[in-house]
């Protein structure tokens, strides 16, 4: 059985907050699940799935179900970290080709900035009963410097460069420039991204996403529903996700959990990635992108360096454009979790609604792809293909 | 340049990890072995996570092993290296480098068990290296 073909997405909403003092955390997912329903053109009382992750105030989903007062048949907290939200387009489409429901309501929020949190640089403790703390929190492992040690290995393995990770960056830039709610809209250059100050070797400043409070939604409905709605058809073909950990200390820093993710997508797609008009690449840090283009198989493993240079991922120029709307690395990472927003600008593309500057023409096959936790501890990896129909 | 070593959060035993810890203490670092499918592993845990054999026991690492990979993180005060190390035994696992040179890091590198008290008082050291 597979879910190609069996739900389409037919909302999506990017909180338009990059820093949200005056906001609730309910209150971000609220006005993020109401814009994605009405962008569908659907209310909050056709809504019967919803799906959410660890950025959900509450137990699991159910203060969320109860603020937004939403009436059920299914649920799913399935937390992967910033991967989960493109995990869940999957399971949304799972759920709604078994028919357990037919409107699948998805929301992500989160408020770093406004709380103040340190987010790259300080050491996250997920409760001392889980397993690994005792071995890894005390040396001081950051999400920073576990994705540096990443880059540090494929530097070593493949020759990689600080100027080929900061084209990453450029190409990012060059699309922020036209959203008018990018948090870093300056286009900038190799240079000023291998000169930007050090944070963890060999990650500079300007290798790492932003930090952002806002949220979004996206709302997965069933073909029959999908057809009686106002918007361009944006249909599922397919979905995979699996996990990547330590392996008993068998550790490999090169790749991640998409060499398992993306071919399981592309099977059930039946598409193969030179047929990918547009690419949202999981950007917490350059080097997040860079393997994960390998791994995807956007060209060979160690080669993402060549592939990545000379602008290769700018729209317009480039060979496969990414991250149109600036991505996290210059637009918006909100709750330190960027899949959401990766399918958002996927279905854009798909719709033709991005900036007129970045659209992709002929956009009809795209592809959204996260990667959640630590890349170089434990990590969710998630892959979703949609087509414009 | 050698730089103010930072101090380490004391590591929670639990009646999975007391034996390990206790080690320790006495200045041993133990590895997983699996006595069922023979793998080291690490961290040590209860189940062997390679054949999922609960006939597992402790085994005495060498101390000895080479950077696998690493990062200074500059932002910290004061900043310090983090490191995943490959045991000579086959596993590897995150530490810390201490005591060196934070400028001329290197993977490759040979490096040897170097014990760093934590911070609570009947707290268990925790397994780091210095460059050998």
């Amino acid at each position: 059985m597979s879910i190609n073909g069996k739900a389409y997405v037919a909302g999506v909403y990017e909180h338009p907050t990059r820093k949200a003092t005056d906001k609730s955390l309910a209150q971000l997912h609220a006005e993020s699940a109401l814009g994605a329903l009405k962008d569908a053109g659907l209310t909050k009382d056709d809504v019967d799935g919803y799906f959410c992750a660890g950025d959900a105030p509450g137990l699991g989903p159910l203060s969320l179900v109860d603020y937004m007062g939403l009436k059920l048949k299914h649920l799913d907290a399935t937390e992967t970290g910033g991967s989960s939200y493109v995990l869940h387009v999957g399971h949304a489409a799972e759920a709604i080709a078994m028919g357990k429901c037919s409107v699948a309501l998805i929301t992500l929020a989160g408020r770093p900035r406004a709380e103040g949190m340190a987010t790259g640089t300080a050491p996250r403790n997920y409760g001392s009963s889980a397993p690994d703390v005792a071995f890894e929190f005390p040396f001081g492992p950051t999400v920073v410097n576990m994705y540096a040690m990443c880059a540090q290995r494929h530097m070593y393995e493949y020759g990689t460069t600080s100027e080929q990770l900061a084209w990453i960056k450029v190409a990012a830039s060059h699309h922020a420039q036209y959203n008018e709610h990018a948090m870093l809209k300056n286009v900038v250059t190799v240079d000023e991204v291998v000169n930007s100050p050090m944070i963890a070797d060999p990650l500079h400043r300007l290798d790492c996403c932003v930090i952002s409070d806002g949220g979004g939604a996206i709302i997965v409905t069933s073909p029959e529903i999908a057809k009686t709605l106002k918007r361009p058809l944006v249909k599922v073909i397919g979905a995979g996700e699996a996990p990547k950990h330590q392996m008993g200390g068998k550790i490999d820093l090169t790749y991640s959990g998409a060499v398992w993710s993306g071919p399981m997508a592309f099977e059930e797609a039946h598409v193969k990635p030179t047929d990918i008009k547009y690419a949202s690449i999981y950007d917490s840090f350059t080097i997040t992108v860079l393997m994960q283009l390998e791994d995807l198989g956007f060209c060979e493993k160690g080669k993402g360096g060549a592939f990545v240079s000379d602008g290769n991922l700018i729209a317009g120029t480039g060979k496969l454009p990414f991250n149109t709307d600036g991505g996290g690395l210059c637009n918006n990472h909100p709750a330190n979790r960027g899949g959401l927003t990766k399918v958002i600008e996927a279905v854009r593309q798909l719709r033709g609604e991005a900036h007129p500057n970045v659209q992709v023409q002929n956009c009809d096959l795209a592809l959204a792809h996260g990667t959640g936790g630590s890349l170089g501890t434990r990590h969710g990896s998630a892959t979703v293909i949609m087509e414009r129909e | 340049m050698t730089v103010k070593q930072r101090t380490f959060p004391s590591p929670l035993a639990d009646p999975d990890t007391e034996q390990f810890w206790s080690a320790a203490k006495q200045g041993k670092l133990m590895v997983g072995n699996c006595n069922s499918c023979g793998e080291k592993f690490y961290y040590p845990r209860s189940i062997c996570p390679h054949c999922g054999d609960q006939n597992v026991t402790l085994v005495e690492s060498s101390g000895k092993g080479v950077i696998y990979s690493w990062s200074v993180l500059r932002r910290a005060d004061p900043p310090f290296a983090i490191a995943y190390v490959t045991l000579n035994e086959g596993p590897t696992m995150m530490t810390n480098i201490i005591e060196c040179d934070l400028d001329s890091l290197a993977i490759g590198q040979r490096v040897k068990l170097k014990f760093s008290e934590t911070e609570e008082a009947d707290g268990p050291p925790v397994p780091t290296f210095v460059l050998d």
